[in-house]
């Protein structure tokens, strides 16, 4: 079959300089194979080194996308046309205000910012860039400490904050922006006081929500960068989808025990979340800072860190982190790198995208929804109530303690302590005539022990409900919880 | 080296101002005439990038085979792109290098709370590494 094939104008001094050529072929592919035969030079500039077809080049038959027919298999009817288009693009990337309304620095504000001033690389141009920039912080706990912190008086013009929590006593080891007072309260509102009595210059706008599928694009349509400072998978990929669908950046960071990591997502031409993660680990598989615990230091590292990549974003200076994943172990004291590509089949970012609004992200890393019931556990229990009189009466109960050794430490109920981890190469310790309760922290660990050691022949073994924190709610105020 | 005269540098900031907080873009045709390249007219386009037109644009290849197709029909070539920078200054991004094709001028207006600036013109090298100022003559020169 006759073809004919057009050639742009940037790639005519690769095509002996015309306009268009003709060949014999039954497909796409042979045609372009043909003319890259033909002219080798062309082969690099329609062709990745992989030997796919650039992302960059769209390839017509006639007026239909290849990529809408068979790809390069689409067959070619004598006459047909194919045209070579390069996809043309640009803009600006650095975050902007809407319109500089206000493009002054009162004499209080320079004599504040006065060691950003003489930075040349800050200087009043990058000063008021800050003044105009708008910036939204989701989560303001540990991480959301030190950007709110650091945002508000590098002079971040307006900071939006989304949270729906209250401060407790356990946050106050790392959540630096609250203090004891403020337990009790919301975290919006305290937060937002400590950022006014910092700065009083800066807007403050508070989202009192969870973030979700609903609400995210209208939060975050009004910011030019988004930074995430959450503690949870589905927030992480609402997150993302959200910031590349408005192709907003969204500066990440993450925290666990002594480790973190930081990175820019959403940035033209670089990964996405989804990129790296295509998919959710399984429900359970990575320990929250709840679950696993967290160093109070480190979520002040990595938020500082997000906190300098988004004025570096804001700034148009330095190299930001877009393509590089920033690890960070504190025990170490080591900082590495790590390249991240973008993934051309990513089903968000890719040449083929698939995903093209916000879906359900509770469900996507398999999650049940909050309001929808939990099913209990599928092994006996006991309620601490219910142990403490049986206890009381004298019966021979052997308590099975399946807690960490410096969580035993913390409180115990004297029981026989035996790791989860440890409990099937030290089962021959336990005597499967006698009745056994087993407990952990919350009860979730002890009901893996009593499943694993019903498996295994053991008949008389029950989980204590709602572990050592129901038992000192209901029981014994005296035992503290952690 | 790249002719622009100033009626059609005047249009391409006017273009800029009316986009305005928006990016604008268009197509340059003209022809290589010895050691410059001269542009004799525009097309102005419609910027498609509908999620973010604001910091970026995109042209579809509809209007690309358009461009391409007019410029033909009046003994031209299309030698490039013009595009406005929103409050950002008229240098290429690396959003626009990584978007970018050897060959083509990039003519960008920087146009500043609805006011144009300076405008300036690039081309990006062989490899695709970096991109170089293009040389403009005439009076349109990145003074402003």
């Amino acid at each position: 079959m006759a073809v004919r094939i057009i050639i742009p104008t940037p790639l005519r001094p690769y095509a002996g300089k015309q306009p268009s050529v003709e060949f014999e072929a039954r497909t796409v592919g042979e045609a372009l194979e043909r003319l890259t035969s033909q002219y080798e030079e062309l082969r690099k500039h329609l062709y990745s080194d992989d030997g796919r077809i650039r992302s960059f080049v769209n390839v017509y038959v006639n007026d239909e996308d290849i990529r809408f027919l068979q790809k390069e298999t689409t067959p070619i009817r004598d006459g047909d046309t194919i045209s070579i288009i390069p996809s043309i693009a640009g803009g600006t990337l650095a975050a902007r205000a809407e319109a500089p309304a206000e493009t002054k620095l009162s004499k209080e504000e320079v004599l504040r910012y006065s060691r950003h001033l003489i930075m040349p690389e800050v200087g009043m141009e990058g000063q008021l860039k800050l003044k105009q920039a708008r910036v939204l912080l989701i989560g303001t706990g540990g991480l959301g400490a030190p950007l709110g912190l650091y945002l508000a008086a590098a002079g971040v013009g307006r900071l939006g904050l989304v949270d729906f929590d209250v401060v407790d006593f356990t946050n106050l080891q790392r959540q630096v922006a609250f203090s004891t007072a403020d337990v009790g309260r919301a975290k919006l509102e305290a937060a937002k006081e400590r950022l006014a009595t910092l700065n009083p210059e800066v807007q403050i706008e508070t989202y009192n929500a969870r973030l979700t599928s609903e609400n995210a694009l209208d939060i975050l349509r009004d910011f030019d960068i988004v930074v995430d400072g959450t503690d949870n998978f589905p927030t992480r990929y609402l997150v993302n989808d959200a910031c590349v669908l408005l192709g907003k950046p969204n500066v990440y960071g993450s925290i666990f025990r002594f480790e973190g990591q930081a990175t820019v997502f959403g940035m033209p031409g670089g990964p996405c979340y989804r990129c790296l993660y295509p998919e959710p680990p399984p429900p359970g598989l990575v320990p929250s800072c709840a679950e696993g615990g967290v160093l109070g230091v480190l979520p002040g590292i990595v938020g500082a860190i997000q906190a300098m990549e988004t004025i570096k974003l804001i700034l148009g200076r330095g190299d930001v982190l877009v393509g590089r994943l920033l690890l960070f172990d504190a025990l170490a004291m080591r900082f590495r790198e790590l390249k991240l590509h973008k993934n051309p089949e990513c089903p968000l970012c890719g040449d083929r995208r698939t995903i093209t609004k916000l879906v359900d992200y509770e469900e996507f890393c398999g999650i049940r929804r909050a309001d929808a019931p939990v099913p209990t556990a599928q092994v006996p229990e006991v309620s601490p109530r219910e142990l403490k009189a049986r206890l009381d009466r004298g019966d021979d109960l052997f308590i099975l303690d399946v807690r960490e050794q410096h969580e035993y430490q913390i409180c115990n109920l004297r029981g026989h302590l035996i790791p989860l981890g440890d409990l099937p190469k030290r089962v021959h310790e336990l005597d499967s005539s006698r009745e056994i309760v087993a407990h952990c922290r919350s009860g979730k660990r002890s009901a893996e022990a009593v499943e694993f050691l019903r498996k295994a022949g053991f008949r008389k073994v029950w989980n204590l409900k709602g572990g050592i924190l129901a038992w000192s709610d209901e029981v014994d105020p005296s035992v503290p919880k952690y | 080296m790249l002719v622009l005269s100033e009626e059609i540098a005047d249009r391409i900031r006017a273009h800029g101002a009316k986009a305005y907080p928006d990016e604008c873009c268009g197509a340059l045709l003209g022809g290589d005439a010895g050691a410059g390249r001269e542009v004799a007219d525009l097309l102005s386009l419609t910027n498609r990038h509908e999620d973010s037109p604001r910091n970026r644009f995109s042209i579809t290849p509809q209007d690309f085979l358009a461009a391409e197709a007019t410029a033909m029909a009046r003994g031209l070539e299309l030698v490039g792109w013009y595009h406005s920078h929103p409050d950002h200054p008229a240098a290429p991004s690396d959003y626009d290098r990584e978007h970018a094709w050897p060959w083509y001028s990039y003519v960008i207006v920087n146009v500043t709370a609805g006011e144009p600036g300076p405008i300036t013109s690039w081309r990006l090298a062989e490899d695709r590494s970096r991109f170089f100022q293009e040389e403009m003559a005439n009076s349109v020169r990145a003074t402003r």
